[in-house]
């Protein structure tokens, strides 16, 4: 038995914000009627998370319920646990209209972290970084430049990025580009959050 | 002579120097100054030569306005063509070349051009190059290219990085002078987040040049405060060297930022691009100043009466020691008065009113200066520099009065608002009679989604000139754009701005007004494309009445600068010599970028490793790392073939295919689409995408199957695995899985929205490998974990299991003819399956193959490709695939479509397979011709080529075509002329070439 290796096996970079690719998780989809309480039932006890709204990401230790679509979920869980977390999604679906996949290694998944995250990620997605409008909690199915990523905030100066692992190495080298020394933007960490 | 003084300079940084080159001569400036600045402080009054008739040109305006003064800068890596010197600011060691020369700036061959201007009036090129046709490419354009033209291409690559960066904002201020500042206070201090952009290195704009008084406080000191509270508030972003770029639909803002032009040695990008989305935009950009036509005011030396002052007060450069101001307004006595009170010798202001001005008048004339009102300028005499000016009445016909020997001429028409900004997305101008100009018509800005505006003006781009007005409307303007995006303005008092009266200007169009021909056919309206007035006037006799097609004509105004200087000159010689009021000429339309924007910002970060995104399969490396020559499968790469050391691509491809044949290969399937299609409805929806029957396929079996699209075309095929009573596991071709997730996605959408179906796309969650050769079960077996035997899994089966220890779905299906199992694992375990194979197969002679191999092997079993037997027009009918299209199924997409006449017909070209007669290879693409001709005159057509090999298997070329009525045609001979001039001669035979009962795969 070999040990399953991510795309680019914990790489890292220092620059502008650090950049890492943070290893294999579960990661499962699950699309359905998000507002079935058979589907909600499934996401929310197979995963021990709350369930978010539009737009949202509930986590709780190393598991999240991300928001992907109205209807689509994601499950994230460790690695090795995805199994299981998908049986039981199955046992509690029960003949209920909805498909569970485990997608933990299709994708590959980011860290950027440091007060200049918010420049570095602006200069790949066109999603809207203000503060005010995306914060911890919240998910985005953008783009980073010319792939598609989801990212959120797991506090105000950490993303979690994913993307599919195919183009790991592309991610990858687009944000230590967007890190470059010399590339500080300071739109967000010059300004001081709004107070409301 | 032109002078660096000892006094003003509020820019400059007189305590380091800093040296440059122009064109190889070594020259001083400081900190601070811009190209321009520094050149006149050196005394280069000669810049550039002209594009048509290579007249010496010289500094003009002081901005992004500035027709001459663009250079060559840099050099191999980092050179530039086309760089204004008047927006480049100065570094150290520095090199600049001026453009449009040869051999010497001084002294330029093709000054004869300007002797020659008679023979090259406006619509030249149309009237002379015309014909004979065949002149154009061959003779005219090497001649034009070589004599015409600014700067050179860059040859070499790119040293430079740029990148983008997004943002969305409240409110977009675009300009950094008094209004705009003033503007992006009041909007934030009513709540909203604001965004400044400034194109120059400083904020302020021209105000502190131009003095004043504003709340009690000299102006320059009221905006240092003003630029401190902004500084100090969270919800104002302010960046110089920024320039608002352009304004598009949805509030949609281009931001050009040149962060290291100045500091080339400084590390990170060159330029960066900003997208930028706000609810609300403002433009605060300011006026230009417009030239006088009057003969020669093209020679070096004259200049705009502002950007005399600005190089004086800005950089502490005088630019002439003896000058001559010709004005029909109040503002250019500022540089009268500035010129006076710095040391110069202001010889004469001629205004061309017979009254004269107001207040400045008076203050000008309290210092000695001598005004002369109802004069002009007749004509500037000099070569590469102004000498001497012949002055005559605005009144006349340009009898000289008197001749003035001067080394300057300050000039000014009057001011044009900005209105670029306003007018990208659809802003309407109105003609405001007094002052002269087109200026913003705040009835009908440019509008947004909800109809209402989104874009506003403050400033001299709104038409405000005093500074009271200034200052007042553009405090207002930004409480009024806060309160557009539902904020609720505090009250905050506007500040206050002591009145400069000025009286009114004269619109003067021509100097003198009746200029006869010889004048008007020296006074240019366009520098840089040398468009005098005489050549408007022409256009206008020639029966050219639209502004827009003037413009094409005469070329004016469609050089880099866009007409800055020009457009308003132009239109209203065009008006006058049209005999039609101004606005019912009207404006040529303007676009976005401001100014231009280099092509590296609009890359951004895509080039070389991030160009573009490049897919690699989870045992890419691997691949990498054995040479595997690559081959483009959509964005993948895919190995073509695995050549050892000196082995050609041909060699290397047909040793892969015999061992495949004879042992046992291995292919990276990783790529192939895999899309898992769910739920009650499921069989019913393959049945509706697939030609043939999938509802009836049994969980654990596969079965191959024809998507087409609506038009009924082959889009797409695959093999399809029944995962369970609901699931289904739908393989696509490479390319394909995307385009047709989401057709299967926009059919679930937008027609089957009730049927119980969810997709999904897990092409990247599995690694795929296909084991493949008579070998393959032992090599399978001998990692052990499944039983793999043909009584347990036959042909068209799946199975799930491990395989080396690894979970895995074992598919026995074959693109090859051969014995073959593709084993799905989880990506992440795709490389140490990979290299458990590689491992455990050097028993059984194992080789990895490539996309060649898998192309020559299916094409000797006689199987499609999509993309190679299909290019969008092909249906499965024409493929002879009738066994896959169900007969059964009451529709499928695409069935409707086959049933159309010409769909049926008999006449479709239909696949065959070709055998060269002498064993050669058919070229690829090749046609098979048929007798006589067709009734365009080309040779009849009747068949095509769309896959062609050599088959080391059967030591042939083999082909697979689409041939008119070809399998009724078994036996003939066809002629395919090649483009090597040869005619290739092949007969019609059966497509599978190999192993046709199909015994091999099946054990």
């Amino acid at each position: 038995m070999s040990e399953p290796v991510s795309a680019l096996n914990h790489a890292g970079f220092d620059g502008l914000a650090k950049v890492t690719e943070c290893g294999l998780h579960g990661m499962i989809t699950l699309r359905g009627d998000l507002a079935a309480r058979a589907v909600k039932a499934a996401a929310t006890g197979a995963s021990g998370v709350k369930m978010p709204g539009p737009n949202e990401v509930q986590s709780k230790g190393d598991n999240a319920l991300c928001w992907m679509s109205p209807d689509e979920l994601l499950v994230i869980c460790d690695y090795k646990d995805v199994r299981q977390v998908l049986d039981k999604m199955h046992k509690s679906l029960g003949a209920a209209h909805a498909l569970a996949v485990d997608m933990s290694d299709a994708r590959t998944m980011f860290c950027v972290t440091g007060s200049s995250a918010r420049d570095v990620m602006a200069k790949l997605t066109p999603a809207d970084l203000s503060p005010a409008t995306f914060g911890p909690g919240q998910i985005r199915r953008s783009r980073l430049a010319q792939i598609p990523a989801a990212f959120w905030l797991e506090d105000d100066q950490s993303f979690r990025i994913i993307c599919f692992r195919s183009v790991a190495q592309y991610a990858f080298d687009l944000l230590c580009t967007a890190a470059g020394a010399g590339s500080d933007v300071g739109y967000f960490s010059a300004a001081p959050i709004r107070p409301t | 002579m032109s002078k660096r003084i000892a006094t003003q300079g509020r820019l400059i940084d007189r305590s380091r120097a800093l040296t440059f080159t122009f064109n190889g001569r070594d020259m001083r400036g400081h900190p601070g100054d811009t190209l321009a600045s520094a050149l006149l402080a050196n005394d280069q009054m000669l810049v550039g030569r002209s594009f048509k008739y290579h007249r010496p040109r010289g500094i003009v305006a002081s901005g992004a306005e500035e027709p001459n003064a663009l250079v060559n800068l840099g050099t191999g890596p980092s050179f530039e063509p086309n760089q204004r010197a008047t927006t480049t600011e100065l570094f150290d060691r520095l090199k600049a070349r001026s453009q449009n020369h040869w051999p010497s700036l001084e002294f330029d061959i093709g000054a004869i051009n300007a002797r020659l201007s008679r023979l090259l009036p406006a619509g030249f090129y149309y009237k002379t190059f015309l014909r004979p046709r065949a002149f154009w490419k061959h003779v005219y354009e090497p001649i034009i290219r070589q004599s015409a033209g600014l700067g050179q291409a860059p040859k070499d690559r790119d040293c430079d990085t740029y990148e983008y960066f997004y943002a969305t904002t409240d409110i977009v201020v675009v300009g950094g002078g008094i209004a705009g500042l003033l503007t992006a206070r009041s909007a934030a201090q009513s709540g909203a987040q604001v965004l400044v952009l400034e194109q120059t290195a400083h904020l302020g704009g021209r105000t502190p040049v131009d003095g004043g008084t504003v709340d009690g406080q000299p102006a320059s000191a009221f905006i240092d405060a003003l630029l401190e509270e902004l500084r100090a508030m969270a919800n104002v972003t302010m960046r110089s060297r920024c320039m608002g770029a352009g304004i598009y639909d949805h509030g949609f803002v281009l931001g050009y930022e040149r962060l290291t032009d100045h500091d080339p040695d400084a590390a990170g990008p060159r330029h960066r691009l900003w997208r930028i989305r706000a609810k609300q935009v403002i433009t605060a950009t300011g006026a230009i100043e417009r030239p006088l036509a009057f003969a020669g005011n093209d020679l070096p030396g004259v200049m705009l009466a502002s950007a005399m002052r600005d190089y004086l007060i800005n950089y502490g450069v005088m630019v002439g020691q003896r000058v001559i101001v010709a004005t029909n307004n109040d503002d250019a006595y500022r540089t009268a008065i500035a010129l006076k009170e710095a040391g110069a010798d202001v010889l004469r202001i001629l205004d061309a009113r017979d009254s004269g001005g107001g207040p400045l008048m008076q203050k000008a004339r309290e210092l000695g200066i001598r005004i002369d009102c109802g004069r002009a300028i007749g004509k500037v005499r000099g070569g590469k520099r102004v000498k001497k000016v012949k002055i005559c009445a605005q009144n006349s016909s340009g009898g000289a009065l008197e001749e003035v020997s001067c080394d300057a001429v300050a000039m000014s028409g009057g001011w044009s608002p900005v209105v670029h900004l306003w007018s990208h997305c659809g802003g309407k101008l109105l003609w405001d009679d007094g002052a002269a100009h087109f200026r913003p018509d705040p009835a009908r800005p440019p509008t947004g989604a909800d109809g209402n505006g989104f874009v506003s003006t403050a400033g001299a781009a709104h038409g405000d000139f005093a500074l009271g007005d200034i200052v007042a409307q553009a405090h207002e303007a930004g409480r009024k754009a806060a309160q557009a995006i539902g904020m609720k303005p505090k009250k905050h008092d506007a500040p206050i701005a002591a009145e400069t009266r000025e009286a009114r200007l004269l619109p003067v169009w021509l100097m003198p007004a009746g200029a006869n021909i010889g004048l008007r056919s020296k006074a240019w309206l366009d520098y840089q494309n040398d468009v005098k007035v005489s050549d408007v006037e022409l256009a206008a006799r020639e029966g050219y009445e639209s502004v827009e097609h003037t413009k094409r004509y005469t070329t004016l105004g469609m050089a880099t600068d866009q007409g800055k200087l020009s457009n308003i000159n132009g239109l209203a010689t065009l008006a006058n010599s049209l005999g039609t009021p101004i606005p019912s000429v009207g404006t040529t339309t303007f676009r976005p970028p401001y100014t231009p924007i280099s092509m590296g910002a609009i890359a951004g970060e895509a080039r070389d490793a991030i160009f573009q995104p490049l897919r690699c399969t989870p045992i890419h490396h691997w691949h990498e790392a054995h040479d595997a020559a690559w081959e483009p499968v959509g964005h993948w790469r895919r190995p073509y073939t695995y050549p050892r050391a000196d082995e050609a691509h041909a060699d290397a491809v047909a040793r892969e295919i015999k061992n495949v044949r004879q042992a046992v290969g291995l292919l990276d399937a990783s790529t192939l689409g895999k899309l898992i299609v769910k739920g009650p409805d499921a069989g019913k929806f393959l049945d509706m995408l697939y030609t043939n029957m999938m509802s009836t396929l049994q969980p654990g079996r596969c079965r191959y199957g024809l998507m087409c699209n609506e038009n009924g075309f082959l889009i797409d095929d695959g093999v399809v695995a029944r995962l369970d009573e609901q699931s289904f596991l739908c393989h696509t071709t490479s390319g394909g899985a995307d385009q047709i997730h989401a057709h299967m996605e926009e059919w679930l959408q937008t027609e089957w929205w009730d049927w119980q179906v969810y997709v999904a796309n897990a092409t990247e969650q599995f690694a795929q490998i296909a084991v493949v050769g008579p070998k393959a079960r032992k090599l399978l077996e001998k990692l052990g974990g499944m039983d793999l035997s043909a009584e347990t899994l036959p042909l068209m089966a799946w199975a799930e299991g491990e395989i080396a220890g690894i979970r895995a779905r074992v598919f026995r299906i074959s693109f090859s003819g051969e014995l073959s199992f593709e084993i799905a694992v989880p990506a992440s375990q795709g490389l140490a399956l990979w290299t458990a194979l590689i491992e455990a197969g050097r028993e059984f002679g194992v080789m990895p193959y490539g996309t060649e191999a898998l192309h020559v092997m299916r094409a000797e079993k006689g199987f499609i490709m999509i993309g190679d037997e299909t290019d969008g027009t092909v249906i499965p009918q024409d493929l002879g695939l009738d066994w896959a299209i169900s007969k059964k199924k009451e529709d499928y997409l695409g069935k409707r479509a086959q049933q159309r006449t010409h769909m049926a017909s008999p006449d479709r070209w239909k696949l065959v397979g070709l055998e060269t007669t002498d064993g050669t290879v058919l070229p690829e693409g090749a046609y098979a011709v048929g007798e006589g001709l067709n009734a365009n005159g080309q040779r009849v057509t009747q068949g095509r080529v769309t896959s062609t090999y050599y088959s080391p298997t059967l030591e042939r070329g083999i082909a697979m075509g689409l041939v008119l009525h070809g399998p009724e045609r078994m036996g003939e001979v066809l002629e395919f002329p090649g483009t090597d001039g040869q005619v290739y001669h092949a007969k019609i035979v059966d497509p599978v070439f190999y192993d046709k009962e199909g015994t091999k795969q099946n054990v």
